[in-house]
């Protein structure tokens, strides 16, 4: 193996794949076979880059070589870059060498097209498929869907792999229509409806023969750029709404644009890339996912975007305070959830240790409760609680005085003096 | 009045189970459970040995696992936690989950089942930490090494993540605080213990111990960590709250950082 020129190649395509946020290797349930090498289970994050985001896989590019021309790509065919493309047995060798050593979890494969949609598929799988037949490898293994591939091949690619996505990269049709004209609605939403399809009648056939082969165990995932094309925190929402809905995702990823080309069309270099703002959007869909909220709750017409300086449970609070104060003793898991300051965990804390007795503010602390937040929303077991009729701009005021976080300057209007 | 005495254990997790047998038997409220070695002996109490008797550990485990699955699991985390006086913390949660009425150790309103369930917690982060920051190197004698420094004596805990994954490989796993470690032959995982006469932190310099294509993949694993960095989002305290400093003279891609 000629390492010098595999690491070229391993800089420019680990570079090129960067973008892709998912990292994730939870949720499959593949077992080591045949004493061979490697299992897929809870998902391990096995370092974290500089940026402080979780390596858990190998994440490369087959090639960066691409017929289309999207604005918002790194890899677009019109952009002046190095290009490069892995043979199939490099990729292979890399993954099981790195896996051995306990670097990774397993293999994110993407690609930019090259001839075709279905001909750089096929290669995708042909490294998949390597790695389980011939390597017996049972780790964990994410295929990139490439838009406009047939449906033989994305059922091919369901038997190999633990997880295929597709990005829809941009939220509204209209804004893809903008940033690449070549590519079309119905390439990214085709794919991923035979997938969620085959995903389905894999499960009901396991219902009755158990034996049933694995198909995708580990589901589909989708991610969307924010702030590429002025679209608004509710139309983000929506889509990722509709995608989990209906094609049963298990995952949205937003990824904060981060400036890649002069085009007129996006924002210029040198633009901050809208963590606070990715941040939010991540909080709103753990409400969606785990907290009970539907979306048009937290999102409407008039209220088209989140609140920056506050978090979105917080900003529904404020804005339903009919609700509250809620009372700690009493109340069920559902509206214990809704209280700003109170995650998943101190509402299984809360309801199991609240049959013992009732709980006070002292309680609440000891549990972990962000009683900052939470004081203004609950009543407990003392005497002590908010009485004052405060509204709900006070309470934002008062919330906002007692924190000090990493973003606060992105939100306070008071100038500074020396900057 | 006899219900404080001191009792002896070998520092087996089945000699504390024993030392919690006895204490049930003799009915003290308060048992100071220490570890042979680390005695530190009260003016007035009484100390007694304990021997450790696997049918007497069997039954505390079997009485506590049929009160609850998630306290067990807790006892043996907190257990591996080796804190100062975990033992004694550890008896009054027993004692606690055994008089409650209700099945399992719920009852988060109580310090000692709080404190109890954030040392397991401690020790749980600990085995995950080791599952991912564990660096195997290639030795010429085709076995994947590793050094570990964990901050809690996780190795029984993470045998079995290991020889599931890696059946195909010998491997070993060598704890250089607590001298011991586990050897993974292809067939079973034993305890061994090594007489190392370097500790294989990651050095720049090649160790002839390891074959030359290893010093390859660990460049190769440098290499893609730096590039799989997005410079515009350079976020150093978030990275070094996920990799704390101390671990990272084990970590190839952290080579240069040291």
């Amino acid at each position: 193996m000629d390492f010098n020129r595999i690491k070229e190649k391993l800089n420019i395509l680990a570079d090129a794949a960067k973008y892709d946020v998912s990292c994730s290797s939870s949720g499959s349930n593949r077992k080591n076979k045949d004493k061979g090498l490697g299992d897929a289970g809870n998902g391990i994050c096995h370092t974290y880059t500089e940026d402080g985001r979780c390596v858990s896989l190998l994440k490369i590019l087959l090639t960066n070589h691409c017929i289309f021309d999207c604005a918002y790509c790194v890899t677009r065919k019109s952009n002046d870059i190095k290009r490069a493309a892995f043979k199939i047995q490099e990729v292979v060798d890399l993954t099981i060498n790195f896996y051995r050593r306990n670097y990774i979890e397993g293999l994110f494969l993407s690609s930019g097209i090259f001839k075709s949609p279905d001909h750089t598929m096929e290669r995708l799988i042909a490294v998949a498929k390597k790695l389980r037949l011939e390597e017996n490898f049972n780790g964990y293994i994410h295929l990139k869907s490439i838009p406009g591939a047939s449906d033989e091949l994305m059922y091919e690619a369901g038997l190999y792999a633990d997880r295929l996505s597709v990005n829809i990269e941009i939220p509204t049709i209209s804004g893809l229509k903008l940033l690449a004209p070549d590519k079309k609605h119905e390439d990214f939403i085709k794919p991923m409806l035979k997938v969620k399809n085959e995903i389905i009648r894999y499960s009901e056939e396991r219902k009755i023969i158990k034996s049933t082969a694995k198909y995708a165990p580990a589901g589909q995932s989708t991610q969307m750029i924010i702030g590429a094309t002025g679209e608004s925190d509710k139309d983000i929402m929506y889509s990722a709404t509709h995608f989990y809905k209906n094609y049963k995702m298990k995952r949205v990823y937003y990824s904060g644009y981060v400036p890649i080309s002069t085009d007129s069309r996006l924002p210029s270099l040198g633009s901050e890339v809208p963590m606070l703002r990715e941040n939010r959007l991540y909080q709103t869909d753990w409400l969606l996912r785990f907290y009970g909220f539907s979306v048009h709750e937290i999102l409407d017409a008039d209220n088209p975007n989140l609140e920056m300086d506050i978090d979105p449970k917080l900003m529904w609070a404020l804005r339903n305070l009919n609700h509250f104060p809620v009372d700690i003793n009493k109340a069920d898991a559902r509206m214990l959830a809704r209280i700003p300051g109170i995650g998943m965990g101190s509402v299984h804390k809360i309801i199991s240790g609240r049959k013992y007795r009732n709980l006070s503010w002292e309680h609440l602390k000891k549990m972990g409760v962000a009683l900052n937040r939470a004081k203004y929303f609950i009543i407990c077991n003392s005497n002590d609680w908010e009485r004052r009729d405060l509204d709900a701009s006070k309470i934002k005021g008062m919330i906002l005085q007692s924190q000090n976080g990493k973003f606060k300057n992105q939100y306070t209007n008071q100038l500074s003096l020396f900057n | 009045m006899n219900s404080t005495k001191t009792l002896v254990y070998d520092g087996s997790f089945n000699g504390f189970l024993t030392a919690v047998f006895i204490g049930y038997e003799q009915k003290l409220a308060y048992a100071d459970i220490q570890k042979k070695g680390q005695l530190q002996s009260g003016l007035f109490t009484e100390t007694e040995t304990i021997f450790t008797n696997l049918e007497k550990a069997q039954r505390v485990w079997n009485g506590v696992k049929n009160k609850s699955n998630s306290a067990i699991k807790n006892i043996y985390f907190a257990f591996l936690s080796e804190q100062n006086n975990m033992e004694a913390l550890l008896y009054r949660y027993i004692q606690k989950l055994m008089g409650s009425t209700y099945k399992g150790a719920t009852d988060f309103s109580d310090d000692c089942v709080l404190k109890i369930n954030s040392l397991a917690q401690k020790v749980g982060r600990e085995k995950h930490r080791m599952e991912a920051f564990v660096r195997f190197q290639l030795t010429k004698d085709e076995v994947y090494f590793a050094n570990i420094e964990p901050d809690f004596d996780v190795l029984p805990l993470i045998s079995k993540h290991f020889r599931n994954r890696y059946a195909d490989q010998s491997w070993i796993i060598y704890d250089v605080k607590r001298k011991y470690g586990l050897y993974y032959d292809l067939q079973t995982v034993e305890i061994i213990s090594l007489d190392l006469t370097d500790i294989h932190t990651n050095s720049l310099e090649k160790s002839a111990v390891f074959t030359d294509a290893e010093y390859e993949y660990q460049d190769l694993w440098n290499n893609y960590f730096k590039s799989t960095t997005i410079k515009s989002r350079i976020n150093t305290k978030l990275h070094v709250q996920h990799v704390p400093k101390r671990y990272w003279k084990y970590l190839s891609e952290k080579k240069e950082a040291v």
